[in-house]
């Protein structure tokens, strides 16, 4: 997927976001860090936009709500969490770049629900892979990829990497 | 970021981290603290864990902050003391540790007035072993959380001037700090009676002088100890108010500080003896800003040694 797949996949998704959700004044972005922040800034960019008003972003580490720790060899890097505004009562767009077992999408349901008890939480995906060990599935999709297990989905984005692109590596 | 990994089970003391562990644990600490400022101040992170506060020797804060920094992870704890335990049947502290890891404890927290009592389980223990004090040796925890204020309030720590005032020979905040705050590029003077302030500390990389106005003139950080009445013999130096009148931190001294620089104190303080009540009281004071970031580097210390697998052999 290079860059201009990338930006067709991001608008098209702001636009399904608007769509589904009527009460847009209600709407506000979370991005999982890393790659899932600068996604949540630009679908909040586009939707704000399409709506003529600010969307609210925040940002989540979901490190601390892993259920694996002690399993690994290392622990994780914890970085802060950053939520200005009042999330009770919001729609709360939950943004990442690859969705796969599901373990980090259970792990930021959790933790935003210790910040605010938003009225409903969708999930916006670049990459859906498959896999999924947990309940979960996504409400928007930038694209179905389907992988092996032993794959590795690399999303590249201009803010951390310097340019846009999806690759699968062996 | 700090590009280092945590590897070790324990946290014996300073001397054995680097700079890039020391900035690991403070960047940690950051996001920790965040969790305070939630709706919710808990995280799930240590759930099913039991951390274990043995406290040979008293405390209220540190105690209370460990404790709180493990529910705040959603750890059990269990606090145990020594005056209330059979360490007064004459049980010894290898025993009492076998047998609170026979009872799965994950983190035995030890506080006791021998150096290297924390050392010594971390050798004998599966469990993390994290030293809350251990005589007049070492105090990580709370050169981390010092560190931590400074790095928060100036921004950094490399280059700034910090000037450690009283009771360094018997203060294992003093090591811990010496340690800490030279590894990452402060410039340490120490200060106080001669009688507690030996010359040997220069050896340390640290300076040391007598003269209380020119130790805290150019002081970006000023660090006052308590003096330590349970560990001093009386020669020490002829009385408490010759002490304050030498080297206590009063209004009339600290006008010749930097402006801008911080009063901090490991608590708990002693109003009159080496701080004067205004003093403590000022806005220039992070002494109750401590306590609170105390927290949040216990949380991260917490977290960051469950989160490795032990390797075998025991301490790293």
């Amino acid at each position: 997927m290079d860059a201009a797949a990338v930006g067709r996949a991001l608008a098209r998704m702001s636009h399904e976001i608007v769509e589904h959700n009527p009460d847009s004044g209600l709407l506000a972005f979370v991005g999982i860090r890393t790659h899932g922040v600068p996604l949540a800034q630009r679908l909040a960019g586009e939707t704000g936009r399409i709506l003529k008003r600010e969307v609210a972003v925040g940002e989540l580490d979901i490190s601390m709500h892993r259920d694996d720790l002690g399993l690994r060899n290392t622990p994780p890097k914890v970085g802060p969490s950053r939520i200005t505004f009042d999330l009770t009562g919001k729609t709360i767009v939950l943004v990442d770049d690859v969705l796969f077992t599901g373990r980090t999408i259970r792990a930021a349901m959790d933790e935003i629900t210790d910040f605010g008890r938003p009225q409903r939480m969708q999930l916006a995906i670049l990459i859906d892979r498959g896999h999924r060990e947990l309940p979960i599935r996504p409400d928007y999709v930038g694209k179905n990829l389907p992988t092996a297990l032993g794959e590795r989905v690399q999303v590249r984005l201009a803010e951390i990497d310097g340019k846009d692109e999806v690759v699968i590596e062996r | 970021m700090s590009a280092t990994t945590w590897q070790h089970k324990d946290l014996l003391g300073i001397q054995e981290l680097s700079p890039g562990e020391i900035n690991l644990v403070l960047d940690t600490a950051t996001a920790f603290k965040q969790v305070g400022e939630r709706r919710i101040k808990k995280v799930p992170s240590l759930r099913g864990k039991t951390m274990v506060n043995l406290f040979i020797e008293p405390s209220t804060r540190t105690r209370t902050s460990f404790e709180l920094a493990a529910k705040r992870l959603s750890a059990d704890v269990i606090n145990i003391s020594a005056t209330a335990s059979s360490i007064v049947k004459g049980e010894t502290l290898k025993d009492t540790a076998l047998n609170l890891q026979a009872l799965n404890a994950d983190i035995i927290v030890i506080r006791h007035s021998a150096a290297g009592a924390s050392h010594f389980l971390s050798r004998l223990l599966k469990a993390s072993v994290i030293n809350a004090g251990d005589g007049a040796h070492e105090h990580p925890t709370q050169a981390l959380l010092d560190a931590f204020t400074i790095r928060e309030k100036k921004g950094r720590i490399d280059g700034l001037n910090v000037t450690i005032l009283g009771d360094i020979l018997y203060s294992r905040v003093a090591r811990s700090n010496i340690w800490l705050l030279t590894k990452l590029g402060a410039h340490v003077t120490l200060a106080g009676p001669s009688t507690l302030v030996p010359r040997v500390f220069e050896k340390f990389g640290c300076r040391v002088t007598y003269d209380i106005e020119e130790a805290i003139r150019d002081a970006d950080v000023i660090n006052l100890l308590r003096l330590q009445h349970e560990r001093q013999r009386q020669t020490m130096f002829p009385g408490i108010g010759e002490y304050t009148a030498m080297f206590g931190l009063n209004k009339e001294r600290f006008t010749r500080a930097k402006p801008d620089a911080l009063i901090m104190h490991p608590g708990p303080i002693n109003r009159g003896v080496e701080i004067d009540s205004e003093i403590a009281d000022c806005n220039r004071s992070v002494i109750l800003e401590q306590v609170t970031n105390g927290l949040a580097v216990r949380m991260a210390v917490l977290f960051l040694c469950s989160g490795g697998k032990p390797t075998a052999g025991g301490a790293k």
